[in-house]
């Protein structure tokens, strides 16, 4: 009668076995840690991590363990107070070319680690961090892109003698330029569409003889596309800057990034990083003077030393040729000629004016790109906070100059395709054409976060035990069954959430306890309709059967339409709001899971066997 | 059923109460969706308010809520939204301001939302309500037929109206996370209407002389123990969260206590009665068993 087939107990035993499995690197904590990585590319390997213990050796101070991964290099401690004393002293051992982020490294055991299984995800609620929705200024970007087209058109027009009378950017879009008569125009109109094959040409006010330009759909789509990969690229190498673990970079939408960085204490300091604004020179390299001398300190006057991203020193002239803000794009590639990595840099008009003039007289000597950043900082000196500018400046290329440059050159030479695109990287940074701004700030304190997490779990542990004792005294050995189904489900509902690795929130956590109090009403349904089959006259065993049975129906309705509820928040929602929506849904279909057939399971054991029963322990079934 | 006339004046009472209140004093709309900036501070003894206020006031915030938030030295300081001020610089400027006056302020959390985002989250907001709405009527329209549907929708958005007009009447905070509660709710109280309106169809296969008030009468009265024990476990479960959630969650629990509670009193005395006076029938019910999959009619004729 009231039997499974084995298949089904053994199916469902499985189940529970490695829900728990996968549910119990959540019992471990985590200890503080940090992480070291290169910036710059430079490989993790055994020497750093003898440097590293060399230099906390010197300090006195002992790592719990240190654990060596792909490109990087864990080391946890004991207490957070030994964790960030540990950060100051390696900060200053390794220097700027390692990044030293906090971090809280899960301690799960290794066996579990190597089965796949890893604890939940912490949101930034719990974790304490700061979560930024940064949007990027594309009024702006596109203003500039035009503002820049007019200063080429006006290059270009007096290179082939066209006259025109004004030209200048519309307020509300476009550049609109005024000729002389008819003739003028068309050559003008001709010029436009040879030089800036993009641009959608119309006629202006009737009369005179007007065109205004505009820039075609898929250009100022490219435009915006531009201008937000470049603050994103922008953003990440601050963002490495500030060492932090796991940060999370992500386009959201056409026009917003997001940022999130957890761990992070000093979101002042974080939005400064954030908010430094970088610039780009280009220097001729002074090859007449001697280096040594420089570096021991007597730099000829027309000259200034500066450094390369590898340390060297390097000597340059004082003369800016061109600076940043002339270069539309940089790209990396393949150089047609050699085959190896170059990268190709695009100028706007004025820049490529500037470049062939300067390098006309200056083929075979080594020009340079300096990369400068401009931050500032709030430091506590005595007592007082004061803001102070630092102006960060390197020397990210030096390349010989083959021949007199202009609109485009490249530049080739490179050791390798990665280091051709950092490169690109750099200038397209140093190169932004839009400005942004954080739009949406959300910030936890750590202390707060730990505290959310003990909230949590206090009120889903109080909860699941209310309703246990409840169930329990109220349908007796039926009861007793429900509570171990939810306590499945619960399991259950956190293996899911571990496997998935979804984010868990403190919405998320209220979610795990709503989900307590909603899963038992399958079970009340279940009960209460075997009650009433007793009530009937029914035998227990048909009892059971029609119970579950008839309750199965109302059981998915009534599941289904919370669970259009969670996807709904899960679609429109954002962030912590998300978070709740997966919990809501997967411990929906957890609940439907362990309800009826783990409590099925149990109850087929108990009863099962027992061919003729007479009395079933699910409480007095008068009450209705 | 008989009492129907007088169920259906009440909530129509309390409907209109909380419409009103909608209306006139409208919702106390948390930072999230008005924009602004919500700054929690905590200090290691009871905090001085007055000396907060004035701080702010010098920084040319006036009439800023500034409040006790679960005890005595955490605060709460709700900045608006200014037009010409970068937002989000706002809560360091606060912050050093608080730090320098009483170097125990501990910044714990800080919200700050642009008012372009605000309006973002209530537009989104009120999508999900629509969606949500319109997805519960479809899915009973299948299982069952468009009046429960339609029944069961306008049951529970009355719900969802009472617990906007209770923040409403107290002024509550209405952020982010008390939405997302009032879309849990709509989508589990419908779970009432479906346990009754399945009671229902299943009487109308198995009393078939019986009239149709009757009919829906013995729903109810058959489920309504199993409706009150599942409403008390949420409640319990609830309840943990209210007391032991902290104030982050608090308003949240706060939303999920009074839609629970009036979730028993709307999806059984409410929406049965509209079914009933929608005019339903039992032909609309017993169907021949034709195109259905097998799951849901637990008779076969």
């Amino acid at each position: 009668m009231n039997r499974y087939p084995a298949w089904k107990n053994i199916l469902i035993a499985i189940i529970v076995v490695v829900a728990c499995i996968y549910a119990l690197p959540n019992l471990y904590g985590s200890d503080p840690a940090l992480q070291i990585s290169s910036s710059h590319g430079i490989e993790i390997g055994e020497m750093t991590e003898l440097q590293v213990n060399v230099a906390l050796d010197k300090e006195a101070i002992k790592p719990a363990r240190t654990e060596l991964a792909e490109n990087s290099l864990l080391i946890r401690f004991e207490n957070e107070e030994t964790q960030l004393k540990a950060q100051t002293v390696l900060k200053r051992a390794l220097g700027r070319d390692y990044v030293v982020a906090l971090n809280l490294a899960p301690s799960t055991p290794v066996w579990l680690h190597k089965l796949g299984a890893e604890p939940m995800f912490l949101g930034l609620d719990l974790r304490g961090g700061v979560h930024f929705l940064m949007e990027v200024d594309m009024e702006a970007a596109v203003r500039k892109a035009e503002e820049r087209y007019v200063s080429d058109l006006r290059s270009v027009f007096r290179e082939h003698k066209v006259r025109y009378k004004t030209i200048s950017r519309q307020e509300q879009g476009g550049v609109l330029i005024r000729f002389q008569d008819a003739a003028q125009q068309e050559a003008g109109r001709k010029l436009i569409r040879e030089n800036i094959p993009d641009a959608v040409i119309a006629d202006g006010e009737a009369g005179e003889f007007q065109t205004l330009m505009t820039l075609s759909e898929r250009s100022m789509i490219e435009t915006r596309k531009n201008a937000l990969q470049q603050n994103i690229t922008t953003l990440r190498n601050r963002v490495n800057e500030l060492g932090v673990a796991e940060p999370v970079i992500q386009q959201q939408g056409t026009t917003r990034v997001v940022v999130e960085l957890p761990g992070v204490q000093d979101t002042a300091r974080a939005k400064e990083i954030l908010g430094a604004t970088a610039t780009l020179e280009f220097r001729l390299v002074d090859d007449q003077h001697s280096l040594q001398d420089a570096v021991d300190g007597r730099v000829p006057p027309g000259s200034k030393l500066y450094k390369e991203r590898d340390g060297r020193p390097i000597l340059l002239d004082k003369q800016v040729l061109l600076t940043g803000d002339h270069i539309i794009d940089a790209a990396s590639g393949i150089d047609q000629v050699s085959g190896g990595p170059d990268v190709t840099i695009t100028l706007d008009g004025k820049g490529a004016l500037i470049m062939s003039n300067e390098t006309r007289d200056a083929v075979g000597k080594r020009m340079a790109v300096v990369f400068i950043e401009t931050k500032t900082e709030t430091v506590e000196e005595n007592g007082i906070e004061v803001r102070k500018k630092e102006i960060i400046e390197e020397v990210i290329n030096a390349a010989t100059i083959k021949e007199q440059l202009g609109k485009r050159f490249h530049i080739t030479g490179l050791d390798s395709t990665q280091e051709a695109r950092n490169l690109a990287l750099l200038l397209r940074a140093g190169a932004l054409a839009a400005p942004i701004e954080i739009i949406e700030e959300r910030t936890v304190g750590p202390s707060l976060g730990a505290e959310n997490i003990e909230r949590g779990f206090h009120s889903v542990r109080v909860g699941f035990a209310a309703i246990a004792l409840f169930m329990i005294i109220y349908y007796l050995l039926f009861g007793v069954t429900a509570v171990i189904a939810l306590a499945v489900n619960v399991i259950l509902l956190i293996a899911l959430l571990s496997m998935l690795q979804a984010t868990l929130t403190l919405p998320g956590m209220a979610g795990i306890a709503l989900t307590v109090g909603m899963a038992i009403d399958a079970n009340v349904l279940i009960n209460e309709r075997i009650r009433e089959e007793l009530r009937n006259g029914n035998s227990p065993h048909a009892s059971i059967t029609a119970g579950y049975e008839r309750a199965f129906g109302t059981i998915l309705d009534s599941n289904t339409t919370t669970l259009i509820a969670g996807l709904a928040l899960f679609i429109f929602g954002s962030g912590a709001i998300r978070g709740f929506a997966v919990v809501l849904c997967l411990g929906i279909l957890t609940s439907m899971f362990s309800a009826i057939m783990v409590s099925r399971a149990q109850v087929n054991l108990i009863y099962g066997s027992r061919r003729r029963l007479a009395h079933l322990a699910i409480g007095n079934t008068k009450w209705k | 059923m008989r009492h129907a006339l007088v169920f259906n004046v009440i909530s129509l009472v309390t409907f209109v109460l909380a419409v009103f209140l909608l209306a006139t004093r409208g919702l106390n709309l948390g930072v999230d969706f008005t924009g602004g900036t919500v700054m929690e501070v905590n200090y290691d003894h009871p905090a001085d308010l007055q000396q907060i206020r004035k701080t702010l006031t010098e920084l040319g915030y006036y009439e800023v809520p500034v409040q006790n938030f679960g005890n005595a030295m955490d605060v709460i300081i709700r900045l608006p939204a200014k037009q010409n001020q970068a937002g989000s610089s706002l809560s360091a400027t606060v912050g050093s301001a608080l730090r320098a006056i009483d170097p125990g302020a501990e910044v714990r959390r800080v919200e700050f939302v642009g008012p372009q985002v605000g309006q973002e989250l209530l537009d989104n907001g009120g999508l999900a309500l629509v969606f949500v709405s319109i997805g519960i009527v479809i899915y009973l329209w299948m299982r069952f037929e468009w009046k429960f549907g339609v029944a069961a929708i306008i049951a529970n958005l009355h719900d969802v109206v009472i617990i906007l007009g209770f923040f409403s009447f107290f002024q509550w905070d209405f952020s982010l996370s008390v939405l997302a509660a009032v879309l849990a709710i709509l989508g589990y109280s419908v779970n009432e209407s479906v346990v009754v309106f399945d009671r229902v169809r299943e009487n109308f296969h198995k009393m078939r002389e019986t009239s149709v008030p009757k009919i829906i009468d013995n729903a109810i009265t058959r489920t309504m123990s199993r409706t009150i024990i599942t409403h008390g476990s949420t409640q319990l479960a609830v309840l943990s969260m209210l007391f032991f959630g902290g104030e982050t969650l608090h308003n949240f629990a706060l939303a999920l206590t009074i839609g629970i509670l009036f979730g028993i009193y709307s999806s059984v005395l409410v929406a049965s009665p509209i079914v009933m006076w929608l005019g339903v029938s039992r032909s609309d019910l017993v169907k021949p068993p034709v195109k259905k999959e097998g799951a849901d009619l637990p008779y076969r004729s």
